[in-house]
């Protein structure tokens, strides 16, 4: 049965090639920005490296100070006194990561500018996140405490600077006049893990900015668990010190989150220090894929009609030789899924393409979007929805036919 | 009796217009008979060979298939009720073009539970029994237009029904291709039994029949 459903199925698209290429292409395009679009969601909420302990780890990006009268509200990352001072004595946090938002140098070579994007760490950072040295080692404690001029730098970074040497272990390289000592190269971040991603990592010790005490600034940080258990505990020992924070002259109230990453991700979108924006990005992108899809299901409907109109006669025959209603709807719902599926094969093919385009052109630097399994699941079941949604209005409307009036079209 | 029609009406219903294709014809037709119906265009022949095939509903009246009330049955029991005992020809053959001459024929049996063997096995003995063995991959729009209908009469014999309802399917052939049909489904009656009703508007191939029914504006008038 299946077989011969089949065989229609191709003969019908040979039938009408301009309107099995409209069909194809609708299905194949919106496939393809929809899988790129969920390649990308997917590297913004699952990133991966240099952040392996998700599981484990609680996200602190930025601080609101509000005057709940007057409706003044200041909000910003937050300094690094506020992690020293505060939140290195929380007893639930096993290790924390504190990072500088990234600065820009400019270094020169051969009268060429070359712009290098450094961060502030500390010591624990490259304890807290996993990244792959191609050579040397982090800095550590020693070279904190003594605030040397000390640099890990990216893969991309030494080859823009170095060229091609094997190793740059101990030579320097000089951003805005002054000399950093390489003592580590690893592997580029892409650009999309914004909070890790860097060309220059530096000793907080030699920022200008750690002496400041007030709890704005321009740091975040992962707070690591020693397992994934202690994160509720984490969350709530954070709170509880946020609640005991002074707050500064003229405001009442100081809101503060230590999110899970994905929570992290949807509050810097869409939410803010009360609501942590995770409803409205699924309702947003639902809405947005939802129309995203309705158009040119809409379009595949009308084609669909059509195409099973025109077959009336074929199913009058049908009918009359024994099919009947909802065997006719299972034969052109898996004719449309059919179709489908060829146009979400090509999908893949183009999705491919544009990714490869994309990592190509370097738009986002080392972004490495990846056609991953999560992707190609997401991908087949918006076409198998696809052809669902497109096939069973047509299909239905067809079962209804009269036999006599569908032998006569 | 193979098929038993009371009192069948028809009527055709648009916004201002009421039109009465058939008007309370009874009718017994017999097991193995090959009864033939004539009469001018227009005059009801293909609604009452309609009614009688289960694809129209009469607007009044009863009939029985094979001593069964039909009338009770879902569209699902209906479906398989056709499948199971009537076959048809068409005048304008509705074959499906798309599809081979084999996949044409088996098309009654894929709506049973049968394998793919068995029904291209059967598919091949119906086409030889109309004589085109030879013709199995072809596609109907190879074929010339007696060859057609012969390869409608193997997909309306394929299954074995009881009764076979053709529709003027000499209509659209020359006279010796019409002969041709009409001998293959003479033999049909004859050795197998089929029951054959037949609409024509061909006398000499009515005078062939055992009996023929004439109507006019709906009504039986013999």
């Amino acid at each position: 049965m299946l077989k011969n459903y089949f065989k229609i199925a191709i003969a019908v698209l040979k039938r009408r090639k301009f309107f099995t290429f409209i069909s194809l292409f609708g299905i194949s395009l919106t496939l393809t920005i929809l899988m790129v679009a969920t390649a990308l969601a997917d590297k913004m909420f699952n990133p991966g490296y240099p952040d392996y302990n998700q599981h484990r780890s609680l996200y602190v990006e930025r601080i609101e100070i509000k005057n709940t009268k007057e409706g003044w509200v200041n909000m910003s990352n937050l300094s690094f006194y506020f992690f020293e001072h505060y939140v290195s004595r929380l007893k639930t946090v096993y290790k924390m990561a504190i990072s500088s938002d990234q600065r820009s140098s400019n270094a020169y070579l051969n009268n060429k500018k070359l712009v290098i994007g450094y961060k502030y760490t500390n010591a624990d950072y490259w304890n807290v996140l996993s990244y792959r040295f191609l050579e040397g080692k982090p800095y550590g404690e020693r070279e904190i405490k003594s605030a040397e001029r000390v640099a890990v730098i990216s893969k991309k970074t030494k080859e823009a600077y170095f060229g091609d040497q094997k190793s740059v272990i101990g030579q320097y390289i000089s951003a805005d006049n002054i000399n950093y000592r390489v003592i580590g190269v690893v592997d580029n971040v892409s650009g999309a893990v914004r909070n890790f991603a860097g060309d220059m990592y530096l000793p907080y010790t030699l920022a200008k900015d750690i002496k400041d005490t007030r709890l704005m600034g321009s740091y975040n940080a992962v707070l690591l668990g020693r397992t994934e258990n202690d994160v509720p505990r984490m969350k709530k020992e954070f709170a509880q010190m946020v609640e005991k924070l002074p707050v500064p002259p003229d405001f009442n109230k100081i809101y503060c989150n230590a999110d899970e990453f994905k929570t992290s991700v949807a509050r810097r979108i869409a939410g803010d220090s009360t609501s942590n924006g995770i409803t409205k990005v699924i309702t947003v992108g639902g809405i947005f894929v939802l129309l995203f899809l309705l158009l040119p299901t809409m379009n595949l409907v009308n084609i669909n009609i059509t195409r099973i109109m025109e077959r009336s006669s074929e199913i009058g025959v049908r009918k009359a030789f024994g099919a009947s209603s909802k065997t006719l709807v299972y034969q052109f719902i898996v004719e449309n899924l059919i179709l489908t599926f060829i146009g979400g094969i090509i999908g893949v093919f183009l999705s491919l393409l544009v990714i490869y385009l994309i990592n190509e052109s370097d738009y986002i630097s080392s972004f490495n979007l990846t056609m991953n399994l999560t992707v190609l699941f997401f991908s087949l079941i918006t076409c198998f929805c696809f052809g669902l949604i497109s096939g069973v209005y047509p299909a239905w409307r067809m079962s209804k036919l009269n036999i006599v009036k569908a032998l006569k079209a | 009796m193979m098929i038993r029609l009371k009192n069948i009406e028809k009527v055709y219903r648009t916004a201002t217009v009421e039109t009465l294709a058939i008007n309370g014809i009874n009718l017994d037709i017999a097991k193995g008979e090959f009864l033939s119906i004539m009469g001018p265009s227009g005059c009801g022949k293909s609604t009452l060979l309609n009614i009688m095939g289960l694809l129209d509903e009469p607007s009044k009246g009863d009939i029985k298939i094979d001593d069964q009330d039909i009338r009770s049955f879902s569209d699902k029991k209906l479906a398989h009720f056709r499948n199971e005992k009537l076959g048809f020809i068409f005048q304008s053959y509705h074959l499906i073009n798309d599809l081979q001459v084999l996949d044409n024929v088996e098309l009654p049996l894929l709506y049973r539970d049968s394998s793919a063997k068995e029904r291209k096995a059967l598919a091949a003995e119906a086409l030889e029994k109309v004589g085109l063995s030879n013709r199995l991959k072809h596609f109907p729009t190879q074929l010339s237009g007696g060859q057609r209908q012969r390869v409608a009469i193997a997909r309306a014999i394929v299954g074995r029904p009881q009764i076979i309802l053709a529709d003027e399917p000499t209509g659209n052939l020359d006279s010796a291709m019409g002969n041709e049909i009409m001998n293959i489904l003479i033999n049909l009656n004859k050795n197998e039994g089929t029951t054959i009703v037949m609409v024509t508007h061909d006398e000499s191939m009515a005078q062939k029949t055992h009996r023929l029914v004439r109507l006019f504006d709906g009504s039986q008038v013999q």
